[in-house]
């Protein structure tokens, strides 16, 4: 069944949503950028909305709240993640679940801000809500908790920021510095100009939080400041040095439990599991019966997310 | 283990039960692993703390070939002595400077290994290692310490603990404490199950 697809947010993911919603069997129905809105209820056609957004920096002509009020199935919020309220993004979910049509996430701060909130709209909603896309990229970390059962896993714990991992895996491979390796990635578009939200470990906390959100199923919630957070701006080159005579390295992990949320820099194995290398990700869940389950690949990008995000509307179906 | 190429007397099979000793339960055989400096005499002055206090020698394996990181000789002494007794052997090892990495099946079994990264030599390195030993009842079987700017810069060091089985979560919680008062960082291992 092909499912109508309302995408807020016109960034790398949105774009991407709206690319691959096609192939994917869904039909894109109104796209939002900040100051405008694309609208049709018989279908947009993706290569000239995006045209348009490159040509003049705005999808469309209506208004952006007009995309929230169209007519869709499954409202995709792709807007930047912010901290707080969540504001815009938690509004956008709202309106759908209000008006009983599914919302699929890309956006962390609704899921980890105000996850009792967004809980307590789903359940007065014939709509589902679904945020695969805000862990691990298009690592299927979410439904692989779904599946197995979050009564069955104690733990999960992982690497969950493409840009620390890069800059630590660069830094103990070549024996660099902080700053020269931030640069380099920098350069490289790994990291952003300002990189702090990925190196103060704020990113890998949202989506450790939103694990933790989902793990305690309800029996308690978490939020940004509930969480421990270290980021890996004071470890110098020596450390690392010294970390790899004795065959480890350090890597920014977090940990989520029902009762905890931690990330920091942390010694693991050289060779082990969670000492990936570059921008990859990986999360290892802790399972009651069955060991150490671990999903790994890539946490970040615009296709690569979209996937999470079509996988989660495919679901709705 | 490492039986087969030990020095000397195989363990008996049973104990018998006349051999008592003023410690009044019967022998138990244990294992401690031991790490000594690579010089003349370190063995011996490594075992005349079991003798001298009622531990009875049954073999020892010394892996000569076998060098630590940091240069030193892993030894494996099996012995038998009352239960009560194998504390006191323990804590003499300790007292004579014997490094011990593993007393008994259990009671030392775990290590641990945490980074300090600061001003590790302007904040008094022996102070601080001196205070991790104090407050965690944890064992200093390792120390490499990383100054490549000497003094002016930010060092590191790693430490390598031994501790009792089960405790190394305190420890780690412990050695935080003493690191923060003194303005350092850590960079905790990550103990798989812990978390």
């Amino acid at each position: 069944m092909s499912l109508n697809v309302a995408v807020v947010g016109a960034g790398a993911v949105g774009r991407s949503v709206v690319e691959l919603a096609g192939e994917y069997g869904h039909t894109v129905t109104a796209v939002a950028d900040s100051s405008s809105a694309a609208i049709d209820p018989a279908g947009l056609d993706p290569e000239a909305v995006l045209d348009r957004k490159d040509r003049e920096g705005a999808v469309g002509t209506a208004a952006p709240e007009d995309a929230l009020a169209a007519e869709y199935d499954v409202l995709v919020e792709a807007t930047p993640t912010t901290l707080g309220d969540a504001e815009p993004g938690f509004s956008h979910a709202r309106a759908a679940l209000e008006s009983d049509r599914h919302a699929v996430l890309a956006n962390k701060g609704p899921v980890a801000e105000r996850y009792g909130d967004l809980m307590a709209l789903e359940r007065e909603s014939e709509g589902s809500v679904l945020f695969e896309a805000t862990v691990g990229g298009a690592i299927p970390v979410l439904s692989t908790i779904a599946d197995f059962g979050a009564d069955h896993i104690t733990a999960a714990r992982g690497v969950l920021n493409g840009t620390a991992n890069f800059i630590l895996s660069r830094m103990a491979a070549e024996g660099l510095g902080y700053e020269h390796v931030l640069s380099e990635a920098q350069d490289l578009g790994v990291a952003e100009a300002d990189p702090a939200f990925d190196v103060e470990g704020t990113d890998a906390a949202l989506k450790f939080v939103i694990l933790a959100n989902v793990l305690s199923q309800g029996d308690d919630e978490y939020r940004l400041d509930d969480a421990d957070v270290e980021g890996i701006k004071d470890i110098p080159g020596s450390a690392l040095d010294l970390a790899a005579e004795d065959g480890r390295t350090v890597r920014l992990i977090g940990e989520a439990t029902p009762e905890r949320v931690r990330v920091g820099p942390r010694l693991v194995p050289q060779h082990g599991a969670l000492a990936m290398t570059g921008t990859r990700n990986i999360v290892q869940l802790e399972t009651e019966h069955a060991g150490q389950l671990n999903v790994s690949g890539r946490g970040a990008g615009g296709p690569e997310t979209a996937t999470a995000v079509l996988s989660d509307v495919s679901r709705l179906e | 283990m490492s039986g087969d190429e030990a020095l000397s007397a195989d363990a008996p099979e049973e104990m018998p039960g006349e051999e008592r000793t003023d410690g009044g339960e019967r022998p138990q055989t244990y294992t401690i692993r031991l790490e000594l400096v690579d010089e003349p005499g370190q063995l011996l002055a490594a075992l005349k703390p079991i003798a001298d206090n009622g531990g009875n020698l049954l073999s020892i394996f010394h892996e000569r070939g076998n060098k630590t990181p940091r240069g030193h000789i892993p030894v494996e002494v099996d012995l038998e002595c009352p239960p009560d007794r194998f504390e006191i052997i323990v804590d003499a090892l300790r007292e004579e400077g014997v490094n011990v990495i593993q007393a008994g099946s259990e009671r030392y079994g775990e290590e641990l290994t945490v980074l300090l990264v600061g001003d590790i030599v302007d904040t008094d390195l022996s102070d601080t290692l001196r205070r991790i030993e104090r407050c965690t009842d944890a064992t200093l079987a390792d120390l490499s310490l990383s100054a490549p700017e000497g003094r002016e810069d930010i060092s590191s060091a790693r430490l390598r603990l031994a501790t009792r089985a089960g405790k190394a979560t305190t420890v780690v919680d412990l050695v935080r404490e003493v690191a923060t008062a003194k303005g350092l960082n850590v960079v905790e291992p990550l103990m798989e199950g812990s978390a």
